[in-house]
């Protein structure tokens, strides 16, 4: 019964294999510059020292989270896609309903104004 | 394959939920063009309303759709009918306050909409993922409104607090779910039913994490004791109409779940009653007692819907068809006062710089001498003594319980009435009989919130004088799935 775990134990293993010799590649070969911006935590672009309370523009995040919103969305096209044949005309009316209901979405963020760049 | 074209999929089931959902659309797409924004209250209480109707056909109507997934019966439709007078109460009383606080964003009205419509979706399934979908869609939108008051750190501190915590639960439902999943191959109520014999001697042990995994789930949406912390925070500060919507409107659909699950699913677990013993017992003592010391009447009132959520659930370690139908009839009877108390505190909070402090209270009466007695008199309610409708609930509560030899429940519930009345009189005591600090600030009214007052008063008192209508209502919508 447990042989059939095997492949599992092998793949983590593996896994982690492969994650050792890769830092330890970039350990071994990789040019080392140690400079201070380097030494910054990573704040997406934002500098990391000062006040929490200072306005950022959110304008890249409001375009980027809506994307990926609609980009998954959209992904359930792709099953609907390779059984279209066999879903015929009321798989199609379903899928409108579908898109419609996105576009009930497109239209409150345009309504809104998230899209707005200034 | 499966014939997915087929009559299975039977739209008119979902009748409410479709008329909920377009009229939220159309609120989203109309709300920012200019003219038509003022509408959206309109249009939500249009949608409201047809799916009141829609819900008031489906009874007496017995059918199943979706693969089974979704049954349309008496015990679904009756729980739709009270979704949607909750929302419909909600959004009279919400809109003035709204608008005073400068809230009054059309989106409140669409979340409104959408959340009543997972309500109903969960009041209606047969299915366990069908039920997290539910729950999800009555969920998220709720965050949000919790949190809907952007400029006061309180409200964002309970926005927050309802979504982490709220994810958490629903972590644990769907880990529940899974393993009911792992222990049947099904996910379908039913199915849970006739093959539980199989499941039991088979897969006992993962059965059973599951189930429990599942009321932990459940626990933390209706605010069962040890699961309980996220209320009192979130309660106080959400804005108020959304508040008396948290405490009536989530709490009933979670328990239309867990008298599903519970009562008709998983009744052949014996040690079920043991654990829903301990917990009734645990939710009534830690919410009356936490209720004492409370300052604030928002934060009382959370405890206090701790407290009547712990007397619900006497009725799930009862079982049967006598404290089910008592449960149901609580919930209604709760809908009702608890709702007229908040719909007070709306007017209260609409002057400003109001709080709703105890000490606020005071000179209340002298001014207001209708609308404290008014609020007296739901207080009454909440306590449970008659000719109102919180005592038949909670009559025929104990009852049922008495009848099937749970007399140690009934004794703790008794003594967690009486410390309750305390705290609920105290409420009276500052607003007739208190000396006024300062001059109290009078009260204006708006007809949308004296129609909200009126059908809560009706109800408290008529259902309180003839409560064996509510009570064969109640017990028709049992049958049909017992």
């Amino acid at each position: 019964m447990i042989e059939v775990y095997y492949p599992i134990l092998f793949l983590g293993f593996f896994a982690a294999l492969l994650a050792v010799i890769m830092v330890s590649i970039s350990i071994l070969l990789g040019r080392r510059t140690d400079m201070g911006k380097k030494e910054e935590p990573y704040e997406c672009g934002v500098e990391p020292v000062g006040s929490t309370r200072d306005p950022i523009p959110v304008k890249f995040y409001m375009v980027a989270i809506l994307f990926i919103l609609f980009d998954i969305e959209v992904i359930f096209l792709y099953p609907w896609a390779v059984i279209s044949r066999q879903l015929g005309l009321f798989g199609f009316i379903e899928m409108v309903v579908f898109v419609i209901i996105l576009l009930v979405g497109y239209f409150y963020i345009l309504g809104r104004g998230a899209l707005k760049w200034d | 394959m499966i014939d997915y074209t087929s009559a299975s999929i039977d739209f008119a089931l979902l009748g409410p939920e479709i008329a909920l959902l377009a009229s939220a659309f159309l609120i989203l797409v109309t709300g920012y063009v200019k003219s038509l924004g003022k509408l959206s209250p309109g249009v939500a209480f249009v949608g409201l309303v047809i799916a009141l109707v829609l819900s008031l056909n489906q009874w007496g109507n017995q059918s199943s759709g979706f693969f089974g997934m979704v049954t349309c019966d008496d015990f679904g439709s009756a729980f739709k009918v009270i979704f949607t007078l909750i929302a419909i109460l909600t959004l009279l009383m919400a809109h003035r306050y709204l608008s005073h606080k400068s809230l009054n964003r059309p989106e409140f009205y669409a979340l409104l909409n959408i959340s009543t419509m997972g309500m109903m979706v969960m009041a209606n399934s047969t299915d366990l993922v069908v039920m997290f979908l539910g729950l999800e869609i009555m969920s998220l939108p709720l965050y949000v409104m919790a949190g809907m008051a952007r400029r006061s750190p309180e409200s964002n501190e309970a926005g927050i607090k309802y979504f982490v915590m709220g994810a958490f639960a629903s972590a644990f439902l769907l880990m529940g779910i899974a393993f009911v999943y792992g222990a049947s191959g099904t996910t379908d109520l039913r199915r849970l039913v006739t093959d539980y014999h199989y499941i039991v001697g088979n897969f006992k042990l993962y059965l059973y994490s599951g189930v429990a995994m599942i009321l932990v789930g459940f626990g933390f949406k209706v605010g069962a004791v040890p699961f309980h912390s996220w209320i009192p925070d979130v309660y106080e500060g959400a804005p108020t109409p959304v508040t008396a919507f948290f405490s009536v409107g989530p709490k009933a659909a979670g328990f239309a779940v867990l008298l599903r699950l519970f009562v008709f699913g998983f009744a052949y677990i014996g040690l079920l009653s043991d654990v829903f013993w301990v917990l009734a017992a645990l939710t009534m003592t830690v919410g009356n007692i936490m209720a004492l010391r409370q300052n604030n009447i928002k934060r009382m009132l959370a405890y206090s819907s701790i407290a009547h959520a712990g007397y619900i659930l006497i009725a799930f370690a009862v079982g049967g068809d006598s404290a089910v139908s008592a449960a149901m009839f609580y919930l209604v009877a709760y809908a009702l006062f608890n709702t007229g108390a908040f719909a007070v505190l709306v007017l209260l909070e609409t002057r400003t710089g109001c709080k709703s402090d105890f000490s606020e209270l005071s000179g209340f009466s002298r001014l207001h001498p209708y609308l404290s007695s008014v609020l007296a008199l739901f207080m009454f309610a909440l306590c449970g003594f008659p000719p109102t409708v919180g005592f038949f609930g909670k009559f025929y509560l104990f009852s049922a319980a008495i009848q099937s030899g749970f007399i140690w429940l009934v004794v703790i519930g008794v003594m967690n009435s009486f410390v309750s009345v305390y705290y609920y009189l105290r409420v009276i005591k500052v607003s007739f009989f208190d000396q006024p600090q300062q001059t109290f600030v009078p009260v204006t009214y708006s007809p949308a919130i004296i129609v909200v007052l009126l059908i809560t008063l009706a109800g408290t008192l008529g259902l309180g004088l003839f409560p064996q209508q509510l009570l064969d209502i109640s017990q028709s919508a049992i049958f049909a799935f017992l």
